[in-house]
């Protein structure tokens, strides 16, 4: 049992982590990357299986176009380069979910390289750079519970095998376990956005590896790495890098040395724990697939794909800031997701006012989500409410006042704007007399606007509905109001 | 009926024409085979239940009148290496001793869409690897011609099947020679086409980048009638090539008057046979004297086509052997406490020993420190042969070379020197390598009547020329 390592402030300081990170992503085409069976997480084991997932002899694998198009599309969403030419390899080893022996993968020429992902880091902007993004096929998995012979026994589910995946290695250039989080968030919000993968890491569609070594700031030469496997969360990745870290510190500093491994991460202990040393690392024998051609991406279908390519979360956030006035922190709530960002810029655009929209959002929305302790996914008010409210505001007919405690009723009874709007509406005046008396109130209290209108200036009748309405408190029937002013407002009336 | 006249033209036409049935020649043929099985070893499983419905399927419709299809009953053999759905598939293996597979390979299910009657699976060497079909884990073959001879191999099932009279035609698989040489030692005729001609799909992997699939059969023009069958473009498979398939039959008849024939004098050298180079020079001859232009050529790169090969050929098969680990299906030994001695146990109990042999130097060549000086070497001897070819091609239609450097030696006579038994592929290995087709056809027969062969070598894509010599060679 490895006792969690203490270290001094001043050991921490002394020393520098190099962190750097493969995400295995699992792309969400129909069928898998070699054969036409479904690609489906879910179903019953051994179901969604042919010969060539299943590794028959004889049987051979077809590449699916599909899948090249989802990892081009990740790649140029990654600002990656994409090789014209790249070259499907065997990475040969023993295990008993990987049915042929060898995964069908990528190596000394991948799908594209050269990438970055933008990060913040301790409120500055850094970039991280993405060595090589390239396309393989998943293994099957090994059951080693849930079945009444599992002390004795593994089985075996291969639904898995041969199902797309992305592999993302960044450069070694994150530099804290805040960093790494941050990287990683960066790229599923990015991965999420071109559609290409649910980036579901419960279900396994994105998996991390994390290599980690110290070195003494200052020195330019990497210290020895150790590689984190299974980790499950963002959030577990952070705190494993931490512990690693730390135990690596801890090391040097009582003069050991560190041994470079593989190291599993257990989340219930938070610590690392050796699984198999350099000595006993594989080779894996890669050589180029001949069972496949080069796999060529072609200036026109680079085209397409690059045309499909959507706006993504930096740029449409800082067009969002721009476009609508919205600050830095409500332009990242709005585009958390790609449908909620979608969803604001529909309901904005389709609004008189869009940026009392937005407005709105920042000023009436957020507060009350967070008092509620609510992500905006969950918000009783829908953009489209907000846009409804936003129209209101504008022409005059609810005050923001009344918007105030229509969005309290929302919150109170968990329904969109509209339904409550609906409920809650102030009967309108439709009595001409009553209507009349406001109008004249009005007329006489603004002479100088009577003046202006009857000297020929027939806008400022805008001024006198607004006046009017806001007197009514909005209930005023508006075409009413329009009507019966453009009479009260003539010279011989 | 004489078997030996059974061309597939002419069974077709008695099964046309019910002078027999498909049927009571697909008897006839097991017959044969329960009488002379026992001595050659050609068969590992009869097909009988598949043989004998398809048999009917074809008499009936004979029956009707109706047009047969090209092999309409034609009693067809395949070697152990396809698959086949229901028919047990060993590859010459006893580590898929009991293996059944779900599905067949293209070229066997093109064979029977085509009217053929499969009567079953013959005998190789362990997954295609040697060439006197002594490694077969299941008993050797022997040459119908000398049962003191090998067949050749690793087709040697394939080549003594058609030999014997035990099938009419059959499919085999060359890598590095595998369809010509064991033609040649058994005086038949063998086709390997141009890699990406025939569907790999279904064909238990030896080494990808080599493995073709072609017939063997008594006539040339039976060669041409199977390889027009299984050819063309399979969406199974990604590397088979959409170029058109001509009608070969019919590209048989003409003449070969003025077709340029180049003469490699890399193949006549040291280790070649007196016999046999008297033989293919007669054969040059009247190949000359039918109007064919002789050119002198050289293939300056040829002394290094069998390192090249042994380098290629068994770093891909470590990895294609990969699969059979006894997780799945096949052999696993039992009283393994742990993964990685079940492991080494199935493998260990389940190959023989070539097969393990191979499995190591393709091991070797590719890891990590000897690639570059292996593998990537290897590759790039490739393309200086593919040169070599690409350069003769300029100035000749097709190659004409022995197929192998002696006819059939004796069985144990190389089993205890792996280099020898190698070097019996050394005329066949570089047009493996390079990828276009070679056919081996018979040319004259040794003092002691055992049969020689005659290789013709063409361009890629064009298996219609060297049908056409073959052809010519074989009529006059």
């Amino acid at each position: 049992m490895a006792t969690t390592p203490e270290i001094s402030v001043a050991a921490r300081a002394k020393y520098e982590p190099v962190i750097g990170l493969e995400v295995h992503v699992q792309l969400l085409t129909v069928t898998k990357i070699f054969c036409s069976c479904s690609a489906r997480f879910g179903a019953l084991p051994n179901t969604n299986v042919c010969p060539v997932c299943l590794g028959l002899p004889g049987a051979l694998p077809v590449l699916n176009r599909k899948a090249v198009e989802f990892a081009v599309l990740a790649a140029m969403a990654l600002h990656c380069r994409i090789n014209q030419t790249s070259i499907f390899a065997r990475k040969n080893y023993f295990y008993p979910d990987l049915p042929k022996g060898y995964q069908i993968s990528q190596y000394d020429k991948p799908l594209a390289e050269f990438g970055a992902i933008d990060i913040t880091s301790s409120g500055s902007q850094k970039k991280i750079g993405i060595t090589r993004l390239h396309l393989e096929e998943d293994a099957g998995k090994s059951l080693h519970e849930g079945f009444p012979d599992s002390a004795e026994k593994t089985a075996i589910d291969l639904n898995r095998s041969g199902v797309p995946l992305i592999e993302i290695v960044s450069g070694p250039e994150i530099a804290s376990p805040d960093e790494a989080y941050e990287y990683l968030t960066r790229m599923k919000e990015i991965i999420l956005y071109t559609g290409v993968s649910d980036c579901n890491m419960e279900e396994g569609s994105l998996r991390c590896d994390a290599n980690v070594s110290v070195r003494p700031r200052g020195q330019r030469q990497f210290g020895t790495k150790t590689e984190i496997k299974n980790v499950n969360s963002f959030r577990f990745i952070r705190d494993a890098l931490e512990y690693e870290i730390v135990r690596q510190i801890a090391v040097l500093e009582s003069g050991g040395k560190i041994t470079q491994e593989t190291r599993l991460y257990n989340s219930a202990e938070g610590k690392t724990y050796s699984m198999r040393s350099k000595e006993e690392a594989h080779d894996y024998r890669y050589f180029p697939e001949p069972d496949l051609l080069p796999l060529v991406v072609d200036e026109k279908s680079h085209a397409e794909i690059r045309h499909s390519l959507p706006e993504l979360p930096e740029a449409r956030r800082k067009r969002m800031v721009a476009d609508y006035g919205i600050t830095d922190y409500d332009a990242e709530v709005l585009t958390a997701s790609k449908t909620l960002a979608d969803e604001f810029e529909l309901a904005a655009k389709a609004a008189k006012n869009p940026k009392r929209v937005a407005n709105l959002v920042q000023s009436e929305l957020m507060g009350r989500l967070k008092a509620k302790g609510l992500e905006i996914a969950s918000s009783p008010i829908s953009m489209k409410g907000v846009a409804l409210s936003a129209d209101l505001v504008e022409s005059g007919a609810i005050s923001g006042k009344m918007l105030k405690d229509l969005y309290d009723l929302c919150f109170e009874r968990n329904q969109d704007f509209p339904t409550i709007y609906e409920n809650a509406r102030p009967q309108q005046i439709t009595d001409p007399a009553a209507i009349e008396k406001i109008i004249d109130e009005i007329i006489a209290t603004n002479p100088k606007q009577l003046e202006q209108y009857r000297a020929g200036k027939k806008t400022v009748i805008g001024f006198f509905v607004g006046q009017v309405m806001k007197a009514s408190k909005g209930q005023a029937n508006p075409q009413m109001v329009n009507e019966l002013l453009a009479k009260k407002l003539e010279p011989n009336a | 009926m004489d078997p030996q006249s059974l061309t597939i033209a002419a069974t077709r036409a008695a099964v046309q024409e019910r002078r027999t049935t498909a049927t009571a020649l697909a008897e006839d043929f097991y017959q044969r085979i329960e009488k002379q099985d026992a001595l050659i070893g050609a068969y590992l499983t009869l097909s009988k239940e598949r043989a004998l419905a398809k048999a009917a399927e074809i008499d009936a419709l004979a029956a009707k009148g109706r047009e047969l299809p090209p092999l309409g009953g034609v009693p067809v053999a395949i070697k152990d290496v396809m698959v086949t759905r229901g028919v047990r598939t060993t590859a010459g293996s006893k580590i898929l001793g009991n293996y059944v597979p779900p599905y067949d390979c293209t070229a066997v299910a093109r064979m029977e869409s085509a009217g053929a009657v499969v009567l079953g699976k013959l005998n190789c060497d362990e997954f295609a690897m040697g060439s006197s079909n002594e490694n077969s884990a299941w008993r050797p073959v022997r040459n119908p011609r000398d049962l003191s001879r090998v067949p050749g191999g690793s087709s040697g099932g394939s080549a003594a099947a058609v030999a014997a009279n035990m099938a009419v035609a059959t499919l085999g698989s060359d890598t590095g020679g595998s369809i010509r040489q064991p033609a040649s030692f058994c005086g038949v005729v063998g086709l390997m086409p141009t890699y990406g001609r025939v569907s790999r799909y279904g064909l238990i992997a030896f080494a990808s980048s080599l493995d073709r699939i072609g017939p063997l059969a008594k006539t040339v023009k039976d060669a041409a009638l199977v390889l027009r069958t299984i050819a063309g473009r399979d969406p199974m498979d990604s590397s088979s090539v959409d170029v058109p398939v001509p009608d070969y039959v019919s590209e048989l008849g003409k003449p070969v008057r003025g077709l340029k024939l180049g003469v490699p004098k890399e193949y006549f050298g040291e280790g070649l046979d007196d016999e046999v180079r008297k033989a293919v020079e007669t054969a040059i001859q009247k190949l000359a004297t039918l109007g064919c232009e002789i050119v002198p050529i050289s293939l300056p790169h040829t002394k290094y086509a069998i390192p090249t090969y042994y380098i290629v050929a068994t770093a891909e098969a470590s990895s294609n052997l990969a699969r059979f680990d006894g997780v799945r299906y096949g052999y696993r030994a039992g009283d393994a406490r742990t993964l990685s001695e079940m492991y080494r146990r199935t493998r260990g109990q389940g190959f023989g020993a070539e097969v393990k042999r191979r499995i190591m130097l393709g091991a070797y060549a590719l890891s990590a420190g000897y690639y570059d000086a292996y593998y990537l070497k290897a590759q790039k001897v490739r393309t200086l042969l593919a040169q070599d070819f690409a350069e003769a091609f300029k100035k000749v239609d097709a190659i004409v070379t022995p197929t192998s450097p002696t006819a059939a030696f004796k069985l144990g006579e190389k089993v205890d020197d792996p280099l020898a038994m190698y070097l019996a592929d050394i005329f066949t290995v570089t047009a493996d390598l390079v990828g276009i087709p070679g056919i081996s056809v018979p040319c004259g027969e040794t003092k002691e009547r055992l049969p020689i062969g005659l290789q013709i070598l063409g361009k890629h894509f064009d298996e219609a020329t060297i049908l056409q010599v073959g052809n010519a060679f074989e009529q006059n």
